[in-house]
């Protein structure tokens, strides 16, 4: 980052005046300007170039839809998902962080795995493997019943600690 | 360092930055003061006491050690499809294009190695990728958007590197499960988008590096770890505003918002790696194609192309199949019964794709190099394989002399004991150390070898 003009900035003042003023008119530092040219430059130049690919509207669309998706959509619905979860549960903030952790890898699985459980290829995966997208699904909703299940045990024997932690107490 | 909070019109015009704004001065202030409705509401929704620039440093920093190995290995994955034969995709990139070398054949696990890599931690840094964006995402709701034009030029590579890490995140995750919903080329979106991601996250570290070792200086790992929720409070306001203005009290730990992330990366990791692994374990791959075996004996491994989707008929590849040898002028025609007369060898090699998984077999057949000696080209310069197949974009492929001169590379007839089975290529496959699956040509009909005389 550009220093600051301090009192010793006086000596030279002509150089440190002309980059103070290109910093204070850009609002940044000139070597930013440099870097963030160069990275636009490149992505121009790859979507000059990917232009004439005939299929360059669905890339775009994709590139664009990809940020779209997750922020105004990916975001908002699970932080929704959130905040209705937390009105549910109120106060009981560990009930709560027993079903968000499962349910947060339930999602994970099923966005990183979508194209197998929900089938989206069924004619190349199996030209590429020989066997169909079938299994997927029920695989998916065995681990997800399996992590609420593992949360539920942890939670139930949790509260049962804490319950004989607290009649221990309460009788000493 | 005293940061104002944002004033009546939502507006973060931080103390620190004098004013902050660049020229023209009137438009940028003039736009900070006609926010539109609904700013302030959506500024005062940000409630989780957790964000804040140490929870983004930590993220950030996994990415910054990670990305760069999926991007360096991607980029390795492209050099082994052998650009100098134009038969790393896409062909024509430009500028872009790698120094040309002949990718190694030692290790005979480097492909596996490389591409099992990009694929695994592309995969595992999903969780990390969306935890690092939760973490800034209140930024994309400023108000204002910018306050000079290096705002506005830096929020454009922004976009860019956001863009660009969902879209290869997107692409790579439906290539990886035959599901091309896309309706473009995988390759050469996956090519150039690693070209505009790259750009971007070079960048976006070199400006943001200094605020990464701040922020991670800011609060000790040590002490954070071993911080509990109840004692969980939020960031002390930052320059960059990514501490809530008015934060609700603590659900989860930062220690617990870091396990969660990592927990995350586990469970993926876990489901995924076993497509890189032979024997039991390969099972653990769940949702993966890879993660089940085709069928069970000594044929029972992975393919990446059915003899069926080929189009290879049973009867172009019964008795009557004969191999070509081209070389120098000279052509030579084989039986399966000569191939077999001829020396064998048998070497263990892995077999891997750049779809993420691999195999380690034990393969037998003659030398590459035993077939260019009878064909007449004892020095080869290239070897162009080519298959029964009639279509598809690796029915040939090219050889480097090392690939064709290297001992254990094959015209494979045989694995783990017994004949190919008609999956894996009968009457015959090439098998070549640390070569990409694809360019392992199944159903071999012709070998065009060429000599270094030849040009």
């Amino acid at each position: 980052m550009a220093e600051r003009a301090g009192p010793t900035a006086g000596r030279d003042r002509p150089t440190a005046g002309r980059a103070g003023r290109l910093r204070a008119a850009y609002g940044a530092a000139p070597w930013h300007l440099v870097l963030v040219t160069a990275v636009i430059v490149l992505a121009g130049w790859v979507a000059l170039r990917l232009a004439q690919e005939a299929t360059f509207g669905r890339m775009l669309l994709w590139f664009v839809g990809a940020v779209i998706a997750h922020d105004l959509v990916l975001f908002p619905v699970y932080a929704s998902a959130d905040r209705v979860l937390r009105a549910v549960v109120r106060d009981r903030v560990t009930l709560l962080n027993h079903l968000r952790v499962p349910a947060l890898g339930t999602a994970l699985l099923f966005v990183v795995y979508s194209p197998g459980i929900l089938r989206w290829g069924e004619t190349t995966h199996e030209a590429a493997t020989g066997q169909t997208q079938r299994p997927y699904l029920v695989r998916w909703l065995v681990l997800s019943a399996a992590l609420f299940l593992l949360s539920g045990a942890t939670y139930g024997l949790r509260a049962a600690l804490g319950r004989r932690g607290s009649a221990s107490r309460a009788r000493r | 360092m005293p940061v104002s909070r944002p004033g009546p019109s939502g507006s973060g015009t931080r103390a620190t930055d004098a004013d902050g704004y660049g020229a023209p001065r009137r438009f940028w202030r003039g736009l900070a003061q006609h926010a539109p409705p609904g700013v302030d509401a959506v500024e005062r929704s940000w409630r989780s006491p957790l964000r804040g620039p140490w929870l983004t440093a930590v993220y950030g920093s996994v990415l910054l050690v990670a990305l760069p190995l999926v991007i360096i290995t991607g980029l390795l994955d492209y050099a082994a499809y052998g650009p100098q034969f134009d038969q790393a995709f896409p062909t024509n990139v430009g500028w872009l294009r790698l120094p040309a070398f002949d990718w190694p054949t030692r290790p005979s696990w480097l492909f596996r190695v490389t591409q099992g890599l990009h694929v695994t931690l592309g995969i595992v840094l999903v969780p990390v990728v969306l935890g690092k964006l939760w973490s800034v995402l209140p930024k994309l709701f400023d108000w204002p958007p910018a306050r000079s034009l290096a705002q506005v030029l830096e929020r454009l590579t922004l976009l860019l590197l956001v863009g660009g890490i969902l879209f290869q995140i997107a692409t790579g995750l439906l290539n990886i499960q035959y599901s091309y919903v896309f309706g473009f080329d995988f390759y050469t979106a996956h090519y150039f988008g690693a070209w505009i991601f790259t750009g971007a996250f070079v960048a976006h570290v070199i400006i943001k590096f200094p605020r990464l070792v701040t922020a991670l200086r800011s609060r000790p790992l040590g002490t954070e770890l071993r911080t509990p929720r109840a004692a969980t409070r939020p960031e002390p306001p930052d320059p960059d505003g990514l501490v809530a203005a008015e934060p609700g009290p603590a659900t989860v730990s930062r220690r617990g918002a870091v396990g969660l992330v990592g927990g995350g990366a586990l469970l993926l990791a876990v489901v995924t790696i076993g497509q890189s692994l032979d024997g039991p374990l390969r099972r653990t791959a769940l949702l993966l194609p890879r993660g089940r075996q085709p069928g069970t004996g000594p044929n029972g491994f992975p393919v990446n192309r059915t003899v069926a989707a080929a189009g290879v008929r049973p009867e172009q590849t019964d008795a009557s199949w004969r191999l070509t040898l081209r070389g120098g002028g000279r052509t030579v025609t084989l039986d399966r019964p000569g191939l077999l007369a001829m020396a064998q060898h048998t070497a263990d090699l892995p077999i891997s794709c750049v779809e993420g998984w691999s195999t380690r077999q034990t393969w037998t057949g003659v030398r590459l190099r035993d077939l260019a000696a009878l064909a007449g080209v004892a020095d080869p310069a290239s070897a162009r394989v080519s298959s029964l197949e009639k279509a598809g974009l690796f029915r040939t492929a090219v050889l480097a002399p090392n690939q064709i001169l290297d001992p254990d590379s094959l015209l494979a007839l045989r694995v783990n004991g017994v004949d190919l089975a008609p999956d894996h290529g009968y009457p015959a496959r090439v098998i070549v150390p640390a070569l990409p699956g694809v360019h392992c040509t199944k159903w071999v009909a012709e070998i065009d070898f060429r000599g270094q005389a030849d040009g």
